[in-house]
């Protein structure tokens, strides 16, 4: 297990490399002249020329590379064109934010996804099963930003509710922006939450069902194993193996996601900060928020294949 | 009239079992109205041909008939107590501790992402509530009483890395564990080499005879059935058409598909000339069984009367047969010789 830890952490190298290259590569891919478009069109010569020689691209393309590479690791990511303030800490302050509702989407994601997931399983065609897979399917085929401005408008607005129900009045519990408060939590982690709890819960489902059919559930009941062991320790362990690869891909949906959910909810994480450089034409932010969200979703892939390690015994250790 | 006496001999007595499956266009009536007894300390082998519902046979005794399969009548009586009339809880205790079942195929048939120690350990948790090291302890001993080298390392490793005759001795181990008194092993050997078959084999009787269990063996292999049974049970599409002890079944095999099967098994005392005579025909598909005896299409013997289905008589012997050929009512050739195949 160790070396396969190793192993896999080594393997994550050229990814990286690859990832740099490409950032890096952001920049020129773009038609035109990278300087007079950060500048903009009617920028007099100088302001063009200053923007040139401040991000070296006069430079030969390796020597440009290079440059930024060492910067890269040393944890520079340049200066903002528009504000000349330093990457890595306009990110830096940002970055816990994204992470933090990330992170709490794919729990809630997960923690949804495999009770129904499990539940709609267990009890196949049942009504229960029926009307989770139904709403899974809302879940899954539902715009995010839609459901964010549905939730803003139904539990941040508030609607009022009729008098014959006790104690509630209106049903604006939580804020509609901002991140920080439980408050401001709850409706974008349950927006961009949603779609991987759809799909985990489809996955666990299917992958269930197939495992509730083989013969090594069967061993386990004929050896007196109760109803819930049979479920969560001999059936859910092999279910989980495909699962896991989801999750990992969800990830990576996911950290698009946090884009669109942190626009709608006036959140200041790295989706806002991308999508307001991409606006300002202020290529060094966009280029270290991709670097750091590929880094993040490298970083995590790598936690997931470990996980798929431990759960899939066949796996050969070379 | 059972009387006490005789089910203090006999540790399962299944009295008229009926299994259906329930499909949308149809009901299988898998097992119909099976009847038969397995002797305390004794093996009964039960032999028939491929979907006779012998499987399903075994896994209703432990009501482990998955949907849409159900058990709608009968009787299976445990020790005189009817296994039916169980809870679900109550039921659990007698899995994996007085009744145990292994299957047919090992290679599938343990949790891959458990190791051996910790799938027998479970046995051990359940039913005897041992701890970690107490139970590790047993399941050592486990696997050194079914032969397996080396068991310090085995023990630890999971089921991918053993070969599928070692992993059938860790089911025999599983089902082991706690000593039950009756086992049921459907088909253990099938899936294995014929070399590996004949030690799996030897190791059910020597334990059978070590731990005094009793063994319901599933199997399509009459030499497998000669070797370690005292009782067979032959099935026919969901009956049982003969039972008799075991030296009955071979040197004076009663039933016309009992002979079939005799004679489609290569002789030991000669060399093989020609080709096995086969018994002609195929097993009639479940919906659309014939109204009286399942076997008349493909009896050579039958006559009118086996439009109407033949009731299990036992005979002077003690052994039963489902056939007309033995009754008054016999409207067929009255010379008739059943056995005359296997004797010329
Ligand atoms: N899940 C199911 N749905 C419908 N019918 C079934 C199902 N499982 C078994 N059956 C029916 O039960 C019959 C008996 O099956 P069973 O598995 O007991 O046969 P068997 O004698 O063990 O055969 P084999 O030698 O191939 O193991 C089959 O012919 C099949 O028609
Ligand atoms: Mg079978």
């Amino acid at each position: 297990m160790f070396t396969y830890v190793l192993r896999r952490i080594l393997q994550t190298i050229p990814v990286l490399i690859g990832v740099t290259l490409l950032v890096f590569s952001l920049m020129h891919l773009i038609p035109g002249d990278p300087a007079q478009i950060m500048a903009g069109e009617s920028a007099p010569k100088e302001q063009v020329e200053n923007i040139r020689e401040r991000l070296g691209l006069n430079d030969p393309y390796p020597v440009q590379y290079w440059n930024y590479i060492s910067g890269v690791l040393q944890g520079d990511l340049g200066n903002s064109v528009r504000t000349g303030r330093d990457v890595t800490n306009e990110i830096g302050v940002r970055f816990w934010v994204t992470v933090e509702l990330a992170f709490y989407s794919m729990i809630l994601s997960i923690f949804l996804g495999l009770i129904a997931g499990i539940v709609s399983a267990t009890r196949q065609y049942s009504f229960s099963d029926v009307t989770l897979m139904i709403v899974a399917l809302f879940g899954l085929s539902m715009p995010n930003f839609w459901l964010g401005l549905m939730l803003i408008q139904w539990f941040a607005i508030g609607m009022d509710v009729p008098s014959w129900i006790p104690f509630i009045e209106n049903t604006a519990w939580f804020k509609p922006s901002g991140w920080g408060s439980f408050e401001q939590i709850v409706l974008p982690v349950i927006t961009l939450g949603t779609g991987g709890a759809a799909i985990i819960a489809r996955m666990t489902r299917s992958s269930m069902l197939e495992v509730i059919d083989q013969d090594y559930i069967r061993t386990a009941r004929a050896k007196g194993a109760k109803e819930r062991v049979v479920v969560y320790r001999h059936a859910l362990k092999n279910a989980l193996i495909p699962v896991v690869t989801v999750v990992g891909l969800q990830f990576g949906a996911l950290l698009g996601g946090t884009v669109l959910t942190e626009t709608v909810f006036a959140i200041n994480g790295m989706g806002k900060l991308v999508i307001d450089a991409i606006q300002a034409r202020d290529f060094p932010i966009v280029q270290g928020t991709v670097l750091v969200a590929a880094l993040l979703f490298v970083l995590v892939n790598l936690l997931v294949d470990i996980t798929y390690r431990y759960l899939n015994k066949r796996i050969d250790l070379n | 009239m059972p009387n006490t006496n005789k089910s203090e001999e006999n540790i399962l007595e299944i009295n008229n079992l009926q299994t259906t499956f329930f499909t949308e266009e149809s009901e299988v009536k898998a097992v119909d109205g099976v009847s038969f007894t397995i002797p305390k300390g004794k093996t009964v082998g039960v032999v028939g041909e491929s979907g006779s519902g012998k499987s399903i046979t075994s896994l209703s005794i432990l009501r482990l008939v998955d949907k849409p399969g159900k058990i709608v009548g009968g009787e299976i009586k445990f020790k005189g107590e009817n296994l039916l009339d169980k809870s679900e809880t109550e039921m659990r205790k007698i899995r994996g501790k007085e009744i145990s079942m292994i299957f047919q195929e090992p290679m599938t048939s343990l949790n891959p992402t458990y190791t051996v120690g910790q799938q027998i350990n479970e046995a051990f948790k359940i039913h005897e509530g041992l701890g970690k090291t107490s139970a590790r302890k047993r399941s050592l001993e486990m696997l050194k009483l079914v032969g397996i080298p080396s068991p310090e390392k085995r023990i630890d490793q999971y089921p991918h890395e053993l070969s599928g005759g070692m992993r059938q001795r860790v089911m025999i181990a599983i089902a082991l564990a706690c000593n039950p008194e009756l086992l049921i092993a459907d088909e253990p050997t099938t899936a294995l080499d014929v070399t590996i078959q004949a030690q799996i084999l030897e190791l059910i009787k020597d334990l059978q005879q070590k731990l005094h269990m009793s063994v319901l063996l599933i199997t399509h292999d009459l030499g497998v059935v000669a070797e370690t049974c005292d009782y067979v049970a032959v099935m026919y599409c969901g009956k049982i058409v003969e039972f008799a002890d075991v030296k009955s079944i071979f040197n004076n095999p009663q039933h016309p598909y009992t002979v079939g099967l005799l004679s489609s098994l290569p002789p030991h005392d000669r060399d093989i000339e020609g080709d096995l005579p086969v018994i002609p025909g195929a097993v009639p598909s479940p919906d659309e069984l014939p109204v009286g005896c399942r076997f008349a299409p493909r009896c050579a013997h039958a006559s009118d009367i086996c439009n109407t289905l033949p009731n299990l008589v036992t005979n002077e012997n003690g052994n039963q047969v489902r056939c007309w050929i033995y009754s008054d009512k016999w409207d067929g050739n009255p010379e008739v010789e059943v056995n005359a195949e296997r004797t010329t």
